[in-house]
Parts: structure tokens; sequence; C-alpha cells
């Protein structure tokens, strides 16, 4: 079983929709393979959006701990306020010189728990989220919603990840398509970690290029194979030759160039993959064939 | 007046906006923030001269193994499992460390002392136009982008760093222009929190509209007023227009779905140097923020 993870540094670039053709393709393309997919955005989760899921199982997602402090046992002492780096603890909030935790800058590193004099702090395990496993339009889809606001996206990924992980292996699937959050930080790292194969969605624009050095450098440092794809490649040239060139220079294959659509949009509006309403189409056609060379690349890495 | 610029989708143009917000303004009392430190891009459209630059990240604990006795104290008391006592070895793992200072605190022998574990840069300069300007990089391959983006705002708030931001002007800022990450979580909390105003891109499609839903979530629980601009306006559908109408946000302005912005914007130039009808524009809206922001606070 192989794991490809859709990268792309830079956010809105298209990791959504060609996830989405990947999932249409796996199931009724030409060369059908049985896929899993797995929404790692999880504070911005639109997979489902395309996908069509019902929802079979939902699970409660715990993440970290917040100070709650006991204000009958609390001799306002203000070391609490003081230890806190995360300025999470405030004397002056409530008027009346009492500490006051606020939830959404609490950390859950409990050092006041432990530095209280008076032991009236303790931490209470909040729910950060929640997680799915459905049935989609073209197999299962794990996915998650973490709640706004939340810490811990990093685990909820990884929660997500081995959920797809244990039903693919069970069930004897052949491939994991991991949807990837934008960014290089702890999501992302978490959603890239275990895959075979990154797809990088980049765009032709100043940000776009920026952002796919800035996400080639972070799988290269963990050592990830990874493919570039070039989406809305003629919204600007200059700037796909730019691209082209970079990824020449690290060894990094282009594996396509999607045509600018405003089908894509319209698509997404539907609730479809392009690929499924448009199938006859310059950007159809692009992505059959980066899937073709990404299943091609894929055979090619062990594990 | 301290703007923050969000939108939860990425890609629909809250660094567009929030560069062109800040070039419409008064440059000499206006600064900058680019929080998108995983992958920040203001200073692509801004051209700023770097002048100051900082090397950031957390304290990370560091044990003297000639006063540690191996008690396990620090391991039991930290909660992100970032230090762990082995036999006759206490490891440190930076990775998982969130700088808390709790294990030194904890520590019967005082065997722990600090050092700061490198995570990213913050810069700092002038674009050619005067405008000042600041921004957090975070280092590849780290996972936290928190640390950088709450020392950019204290380096920005406190000015007294060394040396400070802009030394005639530190705190002195009139208006700040924040420009958020993508999605919703930590590092998005981070740079809106002690905003006056988020101003929240979004574009007419269901990924813009289902994020936008969880973007003004985020705003109502840290009780922060919003308005919203639509960018791509005519791209895709109406229930953008529909969702703000139902739950009473303001749509500030509109920037239609045009090739010619589009093209400009991938060759780095400001919307308002593509349209420079824009700079009144956003004049306009900066006014309609600070008779939102006046009403919320009377």
């Amino acid at each position: 079983m192989k794991q490809l993870v859709i990268l792309s540094g830079k956010g809105g670039t298209g990791k959504t929709s060609v996830a989405a053709a990947f999932a249409h393709l796996a199931a009724e393309g030409e060369h059908p393979i049985r896929a899993v997919l797995a929404d790692a955005d999880v504070d911005a989760s639109n997979l489902e959006l395309v996908l069509n899921p019902t929802v079979l199982e939902t699970h409660k997602f715990m993440g970290g701990g917040v100070a709650v402090i006991d204000m009958d046992a609390c001799e306002d002492c203000g070391l609490c306020a003081e230890v806190c780096r995360f300025d999470a603890i405030s004397l002056d909030e409530r008027g009346d010189g009492r500490p006051l935790v606020d939830p959404i800058a609490c950390d859950g590193c409990a050092a006041c728990v432990y530095q209280c004099p008076t032991q009236a702090i303790h931490m209470e395990l909040q729910q950060a989220g929640q997680w799915f496993r459905s049935e989609g339009r073209y197999g299962p889809l794990f996915h998650a919603a973490l709640r706004p606001a939340q810490e811990n996206s990093g685990k909820l990924v990884t929660m997500v990840k081995q959920q797809a992980r244990l039903l693919a292996l069970d069930n004897d699937y052949e491939l994991i398509i991991v949807d990837g959050p934008p960014g290089i930080g702890c999501p992302v790292i978490s959603a890239a970690s275990g895959a075979d194969l990154a797809l990088i969605v980049t765009e032709p624009s100043a940000a776009g290029v920026h952002d796919l050095e800035r996400v080639l450098q972070t799988t290269e440092h963990f050592g990830l194979p990874a493919l570039v794809c070039i989406n809305k490649a003629d919204l600007h040239e200059e700037a796909t030759v730019t691209i082209e060139s970079f990824c020449r220079d690290r060894g990094v294959e282009v594996v396509g160039h999607i045509p600018f659509d405003t089908r894509t949009t319209q698509a997404m509006v539907q609730g479809l993959p392009v690929t499924s309403s448009y199938y006859d189409t310059p950007v159809a056609n692009s992505l059959r064939q980066v899937w073709t060379r990404v299943l091609a690349a894929l055979d090619g890495e062990g594990g | 007046m301290r703007i923050a610029v969000a939108s939860g989708k990425g890609g629909t143009g809250k660094t567009t906006v929030a560069t062109s917000l800040a070039l419409s303004l008064d440059a000499a009392t206006t600064l900058m923030l680019d929080c998108d430190v995983e992958a920040p891009n203001a200073h692509l459209f801004l051209a700023p001269n770097f002048e100051w630059q900082e090397e950031v990240g957390i304290l990370i604990p560091e044990v003297d193994e000639s006063l540690c006795t191996y008690c396990g104290r620090c391991a039991e008391v930290c909660q992100f499992h970032a230090i762990a006592v082995i036999g006759q070895n206490t490891l440190v793992f930076p990775e998982l460390c969130h700088g808390c200072g709790s294990c030194t605190l904890n520590c019967p022998e005082q065997a722990i002392s600090e050092k700061l574990d490198v995570m990213g840069i913050l810069e700092a300069g002038p674009t050619p136009n005067g405008l000042y300007f600041a921004r957090g990089v975070l280092n590849v391959g780290e996972p936290m982008a928190v640390p950088i983006i709450r020392q950019l705002k204290k380096w920005e708030t406190e000015g007294d760093s060394q040396p400070p931001i802009h030394p005639d002007k530190a705190a002195n800022w009139e208006t700040i222009i924040l420009d958020a990450s993508p999605g919703t979580s930590c590092p998005v909390v981070e740079t809106v929190t002690g905003s006056d105003f988020v101003l929240l891109v979004t574009e007419p499609t269901p990924f813009g509209l289902h994020d936008l839903r969880l973007m003004v979530e985020v705003v109502h629980e840290l009780g922060i007023p919003a308005g919203v601009i639509i960018n791509r306006d005519g791209a895709g559908n109406d229930q953008v227009d529909q969702f703000c109408a139902e739950v009473g946000l303001p749509v500030l302005m509109r920037i239609p779905l045009d090739r010619a912005i589009g093209e400009g914007i991938a060759q780095g130039k400001p919307l308002v140097t593509i349209r420079p009808e824009y700079i009144d524009r956003f004049r306009r809206l900066y006014r309609q923020i600070e008779d939102i922001t006046q009403g919320a606070n009377r």
C-alpha cells in the first residue's frame, strides 16, 4: 500500500480540486485503483464538499488540557500569571485582582498547576474537534473538523491518517490519498509523515514560486520524494518557465500543466470533481495525465 | 487601530488586501506585519529593505548532568513528553518542547537552565514608499509557527527589543495591519487576537463559504468585529452574500474576477498599482472600519 500526500505551501493553489479529481480517477478512471481518501486540512476541510460523504462514524477528538482555577482555594498570590509564558492568566481582567484564565490562549503546559501554592489549579481536557469515517462518492473518506481556534491540529491530522491507514491495511486498499493543508508547519509535517510521495500543486505567481521553494525544502528535509504540477499554468507564462527551470535545477520532475479554466470553479460549485463534470476538456485531460504520472512514480517508489 | 486580515481558505487574496490596504494609508504611521510565517509573501509585493534581523525561538531546557539526580520530576510535569529520564540520562526533545519553563521551575536540584532554540527569524525594514514592514519566517522543518508570530507581535507592541523595531516610532503606530495565514487554528488565532477588527477575505465558492463560516466562529469566539471582502466576485455563486446577510456581516468591498488583476498579482504587483482607483476604495474601507469599531466601543 502506498501513501500520496498533496501539498502546496501557498494556500488556494488547487490541492483539493486535484485530490477530488484523483479520487474520481482512482475509482472510475482508465486504470482503477482502490484508494482511501484522507483530508488532512483539518481546520479548513473542503474535500467533503466535492465527495458528498455519508458519515458512518463520528468520534470525539480530545485536545490538550486547559487550566481551571478553583476560586475558593485560590489566595490571589498571582504566581500563576507570573509563570505563564502564554499570557493566558491575567489578574486585572475581572476587575477584582483575581486570576482569570483565557482558555484560548492557554497552551496546556500546566506550569501554573505545579506552581500554585494552594493546589487550586487543575487541568481539564477539552474536546478540540471530531473526526469522521465516511463513505464518499468514490470510496472511503476520513476527515475531521477541528473546532475553530483550537490547537493540536497536527495531532488530529495524525489521527485521521492513522484511521485511513488501518482501514486500508484491513481491506487491501492499494493507495491512500492525503489532501494536505497549506503551509510548512506542524499539520503539514504530520500530513507528510509516512508518505511515499508528495505531489506539490503550485501556481505561476510570485507567491506560488516563493512558497514552492519552501515546501520543496521541507520535503527534502524529511527525505520525501516530490513531484510538481503547475495549476493555472497559462495565467503567467513567465513564472511557469521560472518554476520549470527551478524544478529542473533541483532535480524535481514537473508532471503536468493544468490550464486556468473557470469550469474548475463551476465544477466546485456543482460539488463534483472537474474530471467528472467536464470530462472532455483541457483541464480534465491534463489532470488525467498528472494522475497517470503520479501512479507511475508511486510504482517506482519502494514500500 | 489593529486590523487583521484572515480568510480560512487559502489563496483567497489575504495578502493582496493586506498589502494594498497598508499602501493606501499614511506610510509614516502605518506598520504592516506578515504573520503568515510558514508561507510569507507580503514582501514580494512591498519590496522592503530589511535593515533589522533577529533569530527567534523558544527557551528549551538544558540539563546540567553534574547536578541531575535522574529523579524524573521534569518528565512528570512536562505535558508534551519533551523531556524524559531513561536510566542515567535525561533527554530533551526540542521539537516537542513548548518552552513553558515548567521543568526548570520544578527541578529540585536546579539542574535545568534554559537556552534559546532558534525556530525562525524576524525581519523588518522600510518599503520604497516609506511604509514600515516586519515579518517572521519559520525555519524549514520546524513545526511550531505560533512562537514566531507571538514574538513578532510582542516586538511591535513592546518596542523594547534591541534594537527596537523602529527607534522613532516604536509603539506609536496609528495603524497596524496583520496578514494572517490560512486556516482557523492556533497560528491564525495568535495573529488575530488583540485586533480591533478582522477583515475576512473570501471568494464566492463553496470552499470559500465553508471556511468563511469557520473563521466567523473564530472571530465571534474572540469577540472581535469583522467584515467581509469578496474577491473574484462573480466567479461562483451568491451563497457567500446570502450567508453574510443571514449573520449580519457587512460586505465591505468586492474585487471582481478580472484576469488582468490576476495576472498583475501573479507578477508580484500590488492591487493598488494594477488598479490605482483602489487607493480611494481602500481609504474608504478604512473609514468604514473606523466607524464600525467606534460603534462597537460605544
